[in-house]
């Protein structure tokens, strides 16, 4: 297709809105594999939006480009597993095979290999995005493959099925997962119970948000209900970013139908007539699925006008794609990434629930919350209650990965013991758990009867295990480069902070730290504490300061020498002015200062 | 109370942080009851000894940069990074994206005008660095003091506080980053 043709192809099937900048460019690229040039400045007059705002988007989400990128564009996905199984070898196997380097285009134009953040297949990986779609398992024999299909140029929607493999991998399962398919029963129960019914039940219940924060899900949809305004939005956070997480993935592509009544009733509830279901890039394959899912609901009378034939009760769903940014995941970027622009966190206050989506009351929850919701608007609080312990009702997933026997899904009743999971899941000579991911918390062995709930062990999710043969400073290195990547640009403290703590690690990884590196860590997080815009920043330093409380030596052993030292080869810095004077005198050269 | 034994230079900088100093005018006598002045441009002593403070300007852009920065932290208890140049590299840094050979040749060899000498190579010459560096990237820095340069009552504060044993403190107006 011709990139002028392009536009006239897309814009017919998405509404000429500024909100919509995001979605259309996310089409151009996945005809193109990037943005070609002029093609901006059309979208920016189809939209209405400045040029300087449409740049600004491409700019901003890893998977846009406005160079190209090859047909094939390969990124291996990068979290810690996916080190921990070895991609960095396939990396450079590929790359050897196909006579290129990392994250440069191959000269033919044809293809190339990159990393990417966490795409969260951490339970099958090492994984990959091929042109978007994630293939699973990869090994020595997959990239042999893999390199064959590219020079052979075969299309991607023609390479074997079994690669874009995604299993569920459910170990454990409790009351949400156990859940039969959902064809309105819960929505029934909403329209029996009323609004304010279906509200106590929440507020009964103890629900609390699955994302990580716990704020309690019945005084959220209290408060967006009760906001003065004609229009509000109810949106899903499947924003699943937070490395080492992958349970939104499972229940998207099991329980879709409990998410949407979840969401439904939500609507009905606080009296929003439309949802988004903010689906990350990374889980591209499923957006097909999840549309025919939505149309069969419509068919059925679950969505759209007049839901189960009550008048009135008007609720739609839309499906928004991210384009791979982890920031998105926090609900005001979220919301201004729903808007079609770069996913820079708001100031909070005001929070979303008074002024949302287009500045109108918004409620925005995690996928698992609206599952959960939509379970005790059906079973009522008190068998929600059930479960759980006092401040943290009910149960949660885990998505379990690293080392260990049995990697992937487990439900379990929050306040359950990380030791009981360890043994759960067959992890043997465990040396630290990170719970949470990256912007959670890094526990040792004498910390494993702690509970995983709000009490103690908050947590999102994630749940990756790292046995006594891993290096907890390469976690560490992993979860820095991981932030300063992330990091959305917007306010110094973090654009800088996340890059100097980036830099901190490179060089005591090199071998030039010194006892002034570990310090530097702590005063960085002082000022990230204090200054940064968002949690990104508050949390960056913490992989860092809990593997340097509890893995000291880890870091103490790379360090060679007490004094100072350069991150640079001094003498080597002066190579070139020698080889241009033809110099070799003493003074031509730096000695390295004694230790 | 024993005076406070200072040592200044200027490396890759302009010495318009010296002179930023010196605008603190006749509070220089008030400042000399406290500190006496080791190597610095106003003494002329070409090496520095023992020293509690050291103020240094300028980043690190040669061979000879990296000696004196060096006898500076080997003497000085409190090392201090005086003004842009020496804080992030500055105006000298601005050649960091070029090549540091194409920048020789272009200069001593084919830019037209200039005499064809060839590049200069007597040992008395320090090499140029590949880049031009901050200080705390080549030792460690104890405190920085931002500006370009810093205003004279950055210089006073920050002074008179390590005079007085507290920990020097720029409160609003005295940090610049310009």
């Amino acid at each position: 297709m011709q990139p002028s043709d392009t536009l006239d192809t897309i814009l017919p099937l998405r509404p000429r809105r500024p909100e919509s900048l995001l979605q259309v460019l996310r089409d151009i690229q996945e005809i193109h594999n990037h943005i070609p040039a002029g093609i901006d400045l059309a979208v920016a007059d189809a939209l209405d939006v400045p040029l300087a705002r449409v740049r600004g988007v491409i700019g901003f989400y890893s998977f846009l480009s406005s160079e190209p990128q090859g047909r094939y564009r390969l990124l291996f996905s990068d979290n810690i597993t996916d080190r921990m199984l070895g991609n960095q070898d396939l990396l450079q196997t590929l790359c050897g095979k196909l006579w290129l380097e990392p994250g440069k285009l191959s000269e033919d134009g044809l293809v190339s290999v990159d990393t990417t953040s966490c795409t969260g297949m951490c339970d099958q990986g090492p994984a990959m995005l091929a042109n978007g779609r994630a293939i699973t398992r990869l090994s020595h024999h997959r990239i042999n493959e893999i390199a064959e299909l590219v020079r052979s140029q075969t299309p991607v929607a023609d390479w074997p099925v079994e690669f874009f493999r995604v299993d569920d991998q459910i170990r454990q399962s409790g009351p949400l997962l156990d859940c039969g398919p959902m064809a309105g029963e819960a929505l029934e129960a909403a329209l029996d119970r009323s609004p304010d019914g279906v509200i106590e039940q929440l507020n009964l219940s103890g629900l609390r948000g699955r994302g990580g924060a716990g704020f309690p899900t019945g005084r959220k949809w209290a408060a967006c209900k009760e906001a003065s305004a004609d229009t509000r939005y109810v949106v899903c956070n499947a924003d699943e970013g937070e490395p080492g997480t992958f349970k939104d993935r499972v229940l998207l592509t099991r329980h879709a139908d409990l998410l949407f009544e979840g969401m439904t009733v939500c609507g009905l509830t606080v009296g929003a007539k439309l949802g988004f279901l903010y689906l990350r890039g990374e889980y591209r394959y499923l957006l097909e699925p999840l549309q025919q899912l939505l149309d069969k609901r419509r068919q059925a009378g679950l969505l759209g006008v007049n839901i189960r034939g009550q008048a009135g009760a008007d609720f739609d769903i839309v499906i928004h794609l991210g384009a791979g940014a982890y920031v998105c995941g926090e609900e005001s970027a979220l919301i201004e990434s729903l808007e079609g622009k770069r996913g820079i966190p708001r100031n909070r206050p005001p929070f979303p629930v008074t002024h949302g989506y287009l500045q109108k009351p918004t409620v925005v929850n995690n996928v698992e919350t609206f599952c959960a919701a939509a379970l005790v608007t059906l079973h009522g609080g008190d068998w929600f209650k059930g479960h759980g312990t006092a401040q943290s009702t009910g149960s949660k997933l885990l998505s379990v990965s690293g080392d260990c026997a049995r990697p992937g899904i487990y439900e379990y009743p929050f306040g359950i013991t990380v030791r009981q999971v360890l043994t759960d899941c067959g992890a043997a000579n465990t040396l630290a758990v990170q719970v949470g991911g990256p912007s959670g918390t890094c526990i040792g062995p004498h910390e494993f009867d702690r509970r995983l709930c709000f009490e103690d062990l908050a947590t999102a999710g994630a749940f990756m295990i790292f046995d006594d043969t891993r290096d907890m400073f390469e976690v560490a290195h992993n979860f820095t480069d991981f932030f300063a990547h992330e990091s959305c640009g917007f306010c110094t403290p973090c654009r800088v902070g996340t890059s100097m703590l980036k830099g901190i690690m490179a060089k005591v990884a090199a071998g030039h730290g010194t006892r002034h590196e570990l310090d530097e860590v702590e005063q960085l997080d002082k000022v990230l504490q204090q200054s940064a815009h968002c949690g990104l920043g508050h949390t960056a330093c913490n992989p860092t300061l809990d593997m340097l409380k509890r893995f000291r030596p880890a870091f103490e052993r790379r360090l060679k020498s007490l004094n100072f030292q350069p991150d640079f080869d001094l003498d080597g810095a002066l190579a070139r002015a020698r080889a241009m004077t033809g110099r070799d005198d003493a003074g031509a050269h730096l000695r390295t200062e004694e230790a | 109370m024993a005076k406070l034994r200072v040592a200044t230079t200027s490396l890759a900088g302009c010495f318009g942080c010296h002179m930023s100093l010196l605008d603190i005018d006749e509070r220089l006598f008030e400042l000399l009851k406290h500190i006496e002045f080791d190597r610095t441009p106003l003494t002329d002593i070409k090496h520095c000894g023992p020293c509690d403070i050291g103020l240094i300007e300028g980043g690190i852009c040669n061979a000879e940069n990296v000696e004196v920065l060096r006898e500076f932290r080997r003497n000085c208890k409190i090392l201090v990074a005086v003004g842009a140049c020496a804080v992030t590299g500055g105006l000298p840094a601005q050649r960091n994206h070029l090549d540091l050979g194409a920048c020789l040749t272009e200069v001593y060899l084919t830019e037209p005008g200039l005499a064809h000498g060839g590049i200069p190579n007597d040992p008395e010459l320090p090499l140029p660095l590949d880049k031009v560096h901050p200080l705390h990237e080549v030792v460690k820095v104890d405190y920085f003091l931002p500006g370009c340069p810093p205003p004279a009552d950055a210089f006073w504060q920050f002074l008179t506080d390590l005079v007085a044993g507290r920990t020097p403190e720029l409160g609003h107006g005295l940090i610049k980053y310009d």
